[in-house]
């Protein structure tokens, strides 16, 4: 290996077709929420699409802030050129928080979206709606309480995302270990206030909408699929900018790594999938089995197609070296994957919202695919601000030199 | 013909026995093999060692070990001693997946040190056998087959012109601990 000559001030550029596309695409959701709206019938599918994206959108980010943070905590060289990508992502997440809580504030208060807990009369005890588990959980289960949680919890890991993405631009200013080590410090807590809140944040959000079923796994399994989901758009977004000429230093040894990362956190995600549902199953108490009767009788090709996507396409896919390395191929499976928990965020909302209404249409696919342009309008907008290397980084040699 | 069988380059410094070997290499020099107290980034590709296979091994060690026990229990709860747990089906799939899982995990395990043993002829009660003791501690050895033709006395100059503090002929290819 011989000395390497990077321009380190590289700039991304978001203009042409990456820019029109997103633009299309963006219209494209806007139409499907528009058509959702105009039928009534349709409003509630509508809503339940929107959460499901704007629950994607978040989570996306927040694993964006998160990956920062491991790698800073973790002290990891190899990492250090392609930060800025995460970086984009987490300068996203305040954006990704905002219309997470409008999508549930609205839900909350024009539509039924969380009707399993919110609705009139649940809690008294004279209405004929009573109904005494929903009441005895309406303590945490409560409108104000839910939002406060959902923005504070928003809130911190927006504050930490920020904060670690200006440590860095300082970095490229100043230079020295300064930045590194804030930032290694603010990563600690960040990583422990995250890990302690994300499973509350997923309780919330998604397992909440069917209030009377719980399982302590839905944390974990939630903070699985968006730590899957973020890693595959990561390594999209970097074999992307590499095949449009930037990134050039990112070479096989950083897919490898990505690709490891696909690879183990799917098996991950399996683990706590399975966990969730073997014990639920081999107990066979109603008020549990009760959520995957709904899942195996009415969605059963949705249930199926979730383990295919999410663990046997992984699995086979990328168990090979050269495949992990080879970028044709990661590209293909982190799109699989990225599908496949849009498929596995699906089975966990539908059910619990609309029941037999759901569907699968132009409102769903529009409206991920409005999702998916405002992602990448955003998040390479936010790329495009800052030079595509963080050139003052302590270990950036060792990320240069990267070889396995 | 001599008793002469192996030719070693004995390098204080790894960077310069990467220069023994180039320079071997370029005078078209076969190296038998490379001993080092340490992993030396690089020096696969530069000595053509074909990738290790074990990647493949561990799969089919793996798949043996799903299928071994996803025959055994069926074979014990479907086949010959049904039970009623739960009220569940005799072939109940979920069940069986953990102990699959862990089967696999298993066989893949003991598969793959086994493996390794037999490939470094390397296993509990065997003495090791080494070319030379102290390419276990401070030594870089190039290992040349004498046998092979090249003259001894211009592969003794390259290795020394290369920076090798020593040059030793065996007559035996194993020196081993014992």
């Amino acid at each position: 290996m011989g000395t390497h000559n990077y321009n380190l001030s590289e700039q991304f550029e978001f203009a042409g077709k990456a820019k029109t596309l997103s633009i299309v695409a963006l219209v494209i959701g806007a139409a499907a929420i528009a058509y959702g709206f105009s039928d009534h019938a349709l409003h509630e599918r509508t809503f339940s699409n929107l959460l499901l994206m704007a629950y994607y959108f978040a989570c996306v980010c927040m694993s964006g802030a998160f990956f920062l943070a491991v790698q800073f905590v973790a002290q990891a060289g190899w990492s250090a050129s392609i930060l800025r990508v995460p970086q984009a992502m987490a300068r996203t997440l305040p954006l990704a928080a905002i219309i997470l809580i409008v999508v549930c504030g609205l839900g909350l208060y024009t539509h039924d979206l969380y009707h399993h807990w919110n609705a009139p009369g649940l809690t008294d005890p004279k209405s004929p709606n009573y109904d005494k588990l929903i009441a005895g959980k309406a303590v945490f289960l409560n409108v104000p309480f839910f939002l406060g949680r959902q923005v504070i919890f928003l809130g911190v890991y927006s504050i930490f995302a920020m904060l670690l993405v200006r440590l860095s631009a300082n970095e490229d200013l100043a230079g020295g270990l300064n930045s590194y080590k804030k930032s290694f410090k603010y990563s600690c807590i960040f990583l422990v206030v995250y890990g302690f809140t994300t499973p509350i944040f997923a309780f919330d959000t998604i397992m909440s909408l069917e209030a009377h079923w719980f399982s302590t796994m839905f944390g974990w399994y939630n903070f699985a699929a968006m730590w899957v989901s973020s890693l595959a758009i990561m390594a999209i977004i970097i074999i992307l900018l590499r095949r449009s000429g930037y990134m050039s230093w990112v070479n096989n040894s950083h897919l490898h790594n990505l690709g490891q990362f696909i690879f183990g956190f799917s098996i991950f995600w399996t683990y706590v999938w399975f966990a969730q549902f073997l014990l639920i199953y081999y107990a066979n108490i109603p008020e549990e089995t009760v959520y995957f009767y709904k899942r195996f009788e009415n969605f059963k090709f949705w249930f199926f197609l979730n383990l295919v996507l999410n663990f046997l396409t992984p699995v086979l896919l990328l168990m090979d070296r050269d495949n992990k390395r080879s970028d044709n191929k990661l590209l293909i499976v982190s799109i699989l994957v990225l599908c496949g928990h849009w498929v596995d965020y699906y089975q966990m909302i539908m059910p619990g919202t609309v029941e037999d209404k759901a569907g699968f249409g132009p409102i769903e696919i529009g409206i991920a695919i409005g999702f998916v342009g405002l992602f990448t309008f955003t998040v390479l907008s936010n790329l495009a601000k800052k030079p595509l290397i963080a050139k003052n980084h302590p270990f950036l040699q060792e990320s240069l030199h990267h070889h396995l | 013909m001599s008793n002469i069988k192996y030719i070693l380059g004995s390098f204080g410094d790894p960077d310069e026995m990467m220069h023994g070997i180039e320079k071997l290499q370029e005078n078209n020099i076969k190296i038998y093999d490379v001993y080092t107290p340490m992993p030396i980034h690089g020096i696969e590709a530069k000595l053509g060692v074909k990738r290790s296979r074990i990647d493949v091994a561990a799969f089919c060690f793996g798949i043996t070990g799903t299928l071994a026990a996803f025959s055994l229990i069926y074979f014990t709860a479907v086949v010959d001693w049904r039970m009623n747990i739960g009220g569940k089906p005799a072939f109940a799939l979920p069940d069986f997946i953990p102990i699959m899982f862990e089967l696999t995990v298993l066989f893949c395990a003991f598969g793959m040190v086994g493996s390794y043993y037999a490939s470094t002829h390397l296993f509990p009660g065997r003495a090791p056998r080494v070319m030379d003791l102290r390419a276990t501690n401070d030594r870089f050895i190039i290992a040349i087959d004498a046998q092979q033709g090249a003259e001894h006395t211009k592969v003794d100059s390259l290795l020394k012109e290369a920076g090798a503090l020593e040059v030793k002929y065996n007559e035996r290819k194993y020196i081993s601990y014992e």
